[in-house]
């Protein structure tokens, strides 16, 4: 099938790899880029890293170079939002107008969830975008008395650590009884407390947020916790998860459910496919469907995406990675591999969880799904590796790594 | 063309050596070798690659 031009909306991660990836295979006709943001493509990680302890200029984020962008001959429309899109008469809108298109790829991302009330008030912040950490980093740099991170899942944990290694005085508040004893069970929870524990973070667990309130100046001043606690602030960051972008879709006649729907091949309408953050599909490899909100996700799916528009149904291939993701806390380079549920067995096959050095892998029905790393970049690729052959758990605390 | 690696930003999680292993190694003592500085123009794809690839934004080629 000849396609003769593409929508790509969203120009983040997703959307420049789908892009890179349709030039790469070949294909000459337009690709329309439209990205909400004003800024050029940029890479989102080092923002509650590098970017917000103020080690890095914002031009070492750039996710292409300008000769690059300038080859891969885009329609690249910067500032414009996309607002609605009907799948009958293939009409996408935009806050430019309305316009035909051929083939439709969804890079739109996600944003940050916040508290009720919390919008309006000084001092609250949430990390998703360069604008949001320039914002965040500048009033860091004012050195606040105490900063209240709302939420110890891995952009909290990143902007705790962060903080602390300002200097600056952190309290830290998690609804459940441990940070991430969901994602990655009690035991391992425990060991992402401690860490923070160890490096002065005031860690709170097993407590909600009842509320904020201002010191009258219209800045928060306080958090009250629902046990009752009060807690000095003069800065509140909120880490407690995303909503996908799908907003401008709803009416469009695409299937939404917390994410675009897709197929296994990524495929959401007859020459519509989703990527990135937004994504929700059937993975085979784990017999589930999911939405992943990790890095290396949204540069394969897009290029996936990509080329299922460029493929012929009978032709498309299912996509079937092995997630995967990092985070980097302190001197810690936290990596997971692979879907782990907080039931699965878990096996330490290097290193201990006193040193704050190892790898675990977590096994399910005999299988091997994941391996979770402190330190051990290396390792957690070579299980990975392991996952990816359907290696038995049993082989894979026996291999020599 | 030449790989340059940025070794303050090099992790060692071995992206790299997972899409080309006759280029990139990471060894036991968990530090990253790069086994062939100058690969041939033929394969600079795969190089591009590993560059997009790598998640610390470690490696670049130089012409
Ligand atoms: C602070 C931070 C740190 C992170 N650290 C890590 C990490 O250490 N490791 C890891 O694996 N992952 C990390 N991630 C996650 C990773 O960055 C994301 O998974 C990735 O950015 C997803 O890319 P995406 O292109 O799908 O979506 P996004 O990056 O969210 O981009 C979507 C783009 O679409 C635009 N858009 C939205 N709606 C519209 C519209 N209607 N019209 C036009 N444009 C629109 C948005 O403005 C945005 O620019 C981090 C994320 C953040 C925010
Ligand atoms: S992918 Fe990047 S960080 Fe990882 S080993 Fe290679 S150069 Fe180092």
């Amino acid at each position: 099938m000849a396609r003769q031009s593409i929508h790509i909306v969203g120009a983040s991660l997703a959307g420049i790899r789908a892009a890179e990836a349709l030039r790469r295979r070949d294909f000459r006709g337009r690709i329309v880029l439209i990205g909400a943001e004003h800024q050029l493509p940029y890479d989102r990680p080092p923002l509650s890293k590098q970017v917000l302890a103020g080690n890095w200029d914002t031009d070492r984020i750039q996710l292409t170079k300008p000769e690059k962008l300038e080859e891969l001959d885009l329609d690249l429309r910067l500032g414009v939002s996309a607002t609605g899109f009907d799948l009958d008469s293939r009409t996408l809108s935009t806050s430019d107008g309305a316009e035909a298109v051929d083939g439709l790829l969804i890079a739109a991302g996600a944003r940050c969830r916040t508290l009720p009330g919390a919008e309006d008030l000084g001092g609250v912040h949430v990390l998703r975008d360069l604008d949001q950490a320039m914002a965040l980093r500048a009033e860091l740099d004012e050195g606040p008395k105490r900063v209240v991170v709302v939420g110890a899942g891995f952009i909290g944990a990143e902007v705790a650590a962060t903080c602390r290694e300002r200097e600056l005085a952190v309290t830290m508040i998690e609804a459940l009884p441990t940070p991430l004893g969901r994602v990655l069970g009690e035991q391992m929870g425990e060991v992402c407390a401690e860490v923070h524990r160890q490096h002065g973070v005031d860690l709170r667990t097993n407590v909600g947020v009842d509320r904020l309130e201002t010191g009258g100046d219209g800045r928060v001043a306080k958090v009250v916790l629902r046990d009752g606690a009060e807690i000095d602030a003069d800065i509140v960051v909120i880490g407690i998860g995303v909503t996908p972008n799908t907003e401008w879709l709803e009416g469009s006649g695409l299937t939404l459910d917390n994410g675009v729907v897709c197929d296994a091949t990524l495929l959401a309408a007859p020459g519509v496919t989703a990527a990135g953050d937004i994504t929700r599909w059937p993975n085979y490899r784990f017999d589930e469907v999911m939405r992943v909100e990790h890095w290396d996700n949204a540069i394969e799916q897009g290029i996936h995406a990509a080329e299922r528009l460029l493929t012929d149904d009978l032709d498309a291939q299912p996509f079937t990675p092995v997630p995967w993701f990092w985070s980097d806390q302190y001197d810690r380079k936290i990596q997971l591999a692979g879907r782990v549920r907080p039931d699965d067995d878990v096996e330490i096959v290097t290193g201990t969880l006193e040193e704050h050095r190892f790898a675990a892998l977590y096994g399910r029905e005999g299988k091997l799904v994941g391996v979770l790393g402190f330190n051990r970049p290396r390792h957690v690729m070579q299980y990975k590796t392991m996952i990816e052959n359907g290696t038995s758990f049993t082989d894979a605390i026996a291999a020599e790594v | 063309m030449k790989i340059v690696v940025d070794f303050d930003l090099c992790e060692s999680n071995a992206i790299c050596m997972q899409i080309a292993p006759d280029v990139f190694e990471v060894r036991d003592d968990d530090f990253l070798y790069v086994l062939n500085e100058n690969p041939d123009e033929s394969d600079r794809g795969r190089m591009e690659e590993c560059v997009q690839r790598c998640p610390k934004q470690a490696i670049s080629l130089e012409d």
